[in-house]
C-alpha cells in the first residue's frame, strides 16, 4: 500500500474547514440538548439557570419510569429472540441448500427495505385480525401490549441479525466445521466450538444493532403498542403533543447515552472482529 | 508387499479401506466412477491424478465428509459408507490444514481427544506427547496464525495423529509448502508412517512426490483408476497411454500391434516389442528418455530396437543433458547422466537411438 498524499497549502484549509462544519453540523444540536437539559427555564429553549431537577423528575415520573421498563425489557426479549432466530435463518442460508432457497432469501431481506410506517401499517392489521380470530375460535380475548410490542421488534430486527451474522459467516473457511467433525466432532459440537466463536463478532454485533432498533423504534411500536405499555421513545413522543418541558431534554440526553454506549460497544465488537478475522487469515 | 489391484467386494477383512464400486455424482457430473479398490493395513498409499480426477471426492468419501452415490466402503471390514465423518476411526490432514484460528496450538492438537470424551489430563499430555512427536513441543501455547506454513503443516498431523486413527488421510498436505520444506516433510512423514504402523492415504498430484513416498500407487483420471500398482510397475509397465505419459517424461512411438512380438511404428519400421493386445490395436510404444541410449548412426538401422535420427537441441540440466532428436516422423527426447565419461552430442549430429526390448512399454488408450 502506498502512503497517503497529505494535501497542502489551500487544499489543506479547505478540507480543515470543511471538516470543522461538518463536525459543528453533527454535534451543536447535541451540545444544545445536553446544555438545555440542565436549564431551569420551564420553557424548553431559554436559559434558566442550572439546575438538575428535570433529571431529578425522570428519576421521580411514574409514567417515565415505566415506560423506560418496557422499553428495556422490549428491547432484551426481542434482541434475545431475533438473534437466535437470525442467527439460523444465517446459517440456513449459507451452509444449506435447499428447496426456496433463494425465495427465503429475498423475502428475509424485505423488512430492510419496507418503510416503517408500512410495517407498522401491516403488524396492527396482522394483530387485529389474528385476536379477532384468536376471539372467534378459542374465545380469547387478547389485546395489543407487551407481546405485540416484542413479537413486532423481533420481526424487523431477525433480518438485521442476519446480515450481519452471514457476512460473518460466508468470510469464515467451512472447511473448519468440516475439520472439526474429522475430528470426532457431532454437528452441534462444530457449532459449539468452532463455528459459534468464529461467527460470535458477527452474533454479538447483530444484537447491539437489534438492541439499539428496539429502543430507538417509534413509528411502529407507536401502531402495536396498548393501554399501559408504551416504550419510552414513544413515551417522548406523546409528552411533546401534551405541551413540552425541558424533561424531554434530560430524557432525550439519557437515550443518547445508552445509544452512544451500545455503538461503543459495537465498534469495540468490531474491532475485535477485525482482529480475528487477521488471525483466520 | 501385496498387489491387489481390485477388490473383491464383501470379504478382504484385511485390507484397511476396502473401496467396491463406488460411484460419486455431483448432479449430472460424475465425480468418482465405478472404483474397486483394497488399500492393505499399514501401508503408504498415494492417489495420484491431475486436479479434477476424482482422487479428493475419493479420499472425502473415505472421510465421511461426501456420501458416496453408489457401491460399498469398507475400513476394517465394517461398512461406514454412510456414516458421519464423526463416527469414523479415520482423521485428515486438511489441503490447507484447517487449524482452528481461535484455539492455541495444543488445543487444536487436543481437539479430538476432548469430543472424544477422553479426561481432560489425559488430553493435554497425549496432546503434550503428539506436539513432541512432531518437534513443536515449544510452540504449545503459541496461535496457528503465529506458526511458519511447515509448522502449521505438523500441527495438523499432530492434532490428526493423536487420536490414533486407523487410517490417516492426507489431502494434498504439502502442497502449500516450498520445495526444500516439502522434501524434508516428504522423509518426515514417511518416517512417522513406518514407525507408527498406520496405514496412509496420501492424495496428490505430484507424481515425484507420490514416487518417492508411497508403498502403491493408484492413478486416476477422469473418476476411472486407471492403474494400482507400486511406484516401479507404474513407472516401468503403466497399463495405458495416460499413465505412461502422467508419470515421468516418456517418448510415445506410435502404431498397431502386428503380433505378440512386434509392433508396426508409424513410419513403417517394425520393432520387437512383446504386448498382449490383438494384433491390429493402436498403441504407443513407450521409452523413457533415460532409457535412450544414443549411439553412432547407423547406415540402415536394425529396425528392431533402434531408429536414426538427427540432434536437434542439446539442454543442459547440471546433472544430466537432454537431447530432441529429429526422426523423420517425430521427435524424440533422450537423457544422458552427466558424466565425464560420456561424450557430448552436438546439434546437427547424427545418431541413432537404441533401447533394450525390455526397456520399453507398449500402450493403448
Amino acid at each position: 500500500m502506498s502512503s497517503p498524499v497529505l494535501p497542502r497549502g489551500s487544499a489543506k484549509l479547505g478540507l480543515t474547514v470543511n471538516a470543522w462544519l461538518i463536525y459543528l453540523f453533527f454535534y451543536a444540536p447535541i451540545l444544545l440538548l445536553v446544555v438545555f437539559s440542565f436549564s431551569a427555564d420551564k420553557n424548553v429553549g431559554r436559559w434558566g439557570g442550572f439546575t438538575f431537577d428535570w433529571y431529578r423528575e425522570f428519576g421521580q415520573n411514574d409514567g417515565v419510569q415505566s415506560a423506560l421498563g418496557v422499553s428495556i425489557r422490549v428491547a432484551l426479549v426481542s434482541t434475545l429472540v431475533a438473534v437466535v432466530l437470525g442467527t439460523m435463518a444465517a446459517l440456513s442460508l449459507e451452509r444449506f441448500t435447499f428447496r426456496g432457497k433463494k425465495v427465503f432469501d429475498a423475502l428475509l431481506y424485505l423488512p430492510i427495505i419496507i418503510p416503517d410506517v408500512t410495517m407498522a401499517v401491516m403488524m396492527l392489521l396482522f394483530f387485529a385480525q389474528f385476536f379477532d380470530l384468536l376471539d372467534a375460535w378459542f374465545g380469547l380475548s387478547l389485546s395489543k401490549g407487551f407481546g405485540s410490542i416484542v413479537i413486532s421488534h423481533i420481526a424487523f430486527s431477525i433480518s438485521f441479525v442476519s446480515v450481519v451474522v452471514r457476512a460473518r459467516l460466508a468470510g469464515m473457511d467451512d472447511t473448519l466445521e468440516e475439520a472439526s467433525m474429522d475430528l470426532y466432532a457431532s454437528r452441534w459440537q462444530a457449532f459449539r466450538y468452532v463455528t459459534l466463536p468464529l461467527i460470535f463478532p458477527g452474533v454479538a454485533g447483530g444484537a447491539l444493532l437489534a438492541l439499539t432498533l428496539s429502543l430507538d423504534d417509534v413509528v411502529i411500536t407507536q401502531f402495536v403498542a396498548g393501554p399501559g405499555s408504551t416504550t419510552l421513545p414513544v413515551f417522548v413522543f406523546s409528552l411533546i403533543r401534551r405541551g413540552v418541558t425541558p424533561l424531554i431534554n434530560a430524557v432525550s440526553v439519557i437515550m443518547l447515552a445508552i445509544s452512544i454506549v451500545l455503538v461503543a460497544l459495537s465498534l469495540f465488537a468490531d474491532r475485535s472482529k477485525r482482529a480475528s478475522a487477521k488471525v483466520s487469515n | 508387499m501385496t498387489v491387489r489391484p481390485t477388490a473383491d467386494f464383501d470379504t478382504a477383512i484385511d485390507a484397511a479401506v476396502s473401496i467396491g464400486r463406488i460411484t460419486k455424482k455431483f448432479g449430472d457430473v460424475v465425480a468418482v466412477d465405478n472404483i474397486s479398490l483394497d488399500i492393505v493395513d499399514g501401508e503408504f498409499f498415494a492417489l495420484l491424478g491431475p486436479s479434477g480426477c476424482g482422487k479428493t471426492t475419493t479420499l472425502r468419501m473415505i472421510a465421511g465428509l461426501e456420501f458416496p452415490t453408489e457401491g460399498s466402503l469398507k475400513i476394517f471390514g465394517e461398512e461406514v459408507g454412510m456414516l458421519p465423518p464423526n463416527k469414523r476411526p479415520v482423521n485428515t490432514v486438511f489441503q490447507n490444514y484447517a487449524l482452528f484460528p481461535h484455539m492455541s496450538v495444543i488445543q487444536n492438537v487436543g481437539f479430538g481427544l476432548k469430543m472424544n470424551g477422553v479426561a481432560k489430563s489425559e488430553v493435554a499430555d497425549r496432546a503434550a506427547e503428539a506436539l513432541e512427536m512432531v518437534r513443536l513441543g515449544g510452540l504449545a501455547n503459541r496461535r496457528p496464525s503465529q506458526l511458519s506454513g511447515g509448522q502449521q503443516q505438523r500441527v495438523a498431523l499432530a492434532r490428526a495423529l493423536v487420536n490414533r486413527p486407523k487410517v490417516l488421510l492426507l489431502d494434498e498436505p504439502l502442497g502449500a509448502l516450498d520445495l526444500k520444506l516439502r522434501q524434508e516433510m516428504q522423509e518426515e512423514l514417511k518416517g512417522l508412517q513406518r514407525e507408527l504402523g498406520i496405514t496412509f492415504v496420501f492424495v496428490t498430484h505430484d507424481q515425484e512426490e507420490a514416487l518417492t513416498m508411497s508403498d502403491r500407487i493408484g492413478i486416476m483420471h477422469e473418476g476411472k483408476l486407471l492403474q494400482v500398482g507400486s511406484p516401479e510397475q507404474i513407472y516401468e509397465k503403466p497399463s495405458n497411454r495416460f499413465v505412461a505419459d502422467f508419470i515421468g517424461n516418456t517418448n510415445l512411438l506410435e502404431g498397431t500391434v502386428q503380433d505378440a512380438e512386434t509392433v508396426c511404428l508409424a513410419n513403417g519400421a517394425r520393432i520387437s516389442v512383446a504386448s498382449d493386445h490383438p494384433a491390429g490395436t493402436a498403441v504407443a510404444v513407450s521409452l523413457r528418455p533415460e532409457r535412450a541410449v544414443i549411439g553412432k548412426h547407423e547406415s540402415s538401422g536394425n529396425g528392431q530396437t533402434s531408429v536414426n535420427g538427427v540432434i536437434r537441441s542439446v539442454t543442459y540440466l547440471g546433472n544430466a543433458v537432454v537431447y530432441q532428436v529429429e526422426l523423420d516422423w517425430m521427435t524424440l527426447e533422450a537423457r544422458e547422466e552427466n558424466r565425464t565419461s560420456v561424450t557430448r552430442r552436438e546439434p546437427g549430429q547424427r545418431v541413432s537411438i537404441s533401447w533394450n526390448p525390455q526397456d520399453v512399454a507398449v500402450v493403448a488408450e
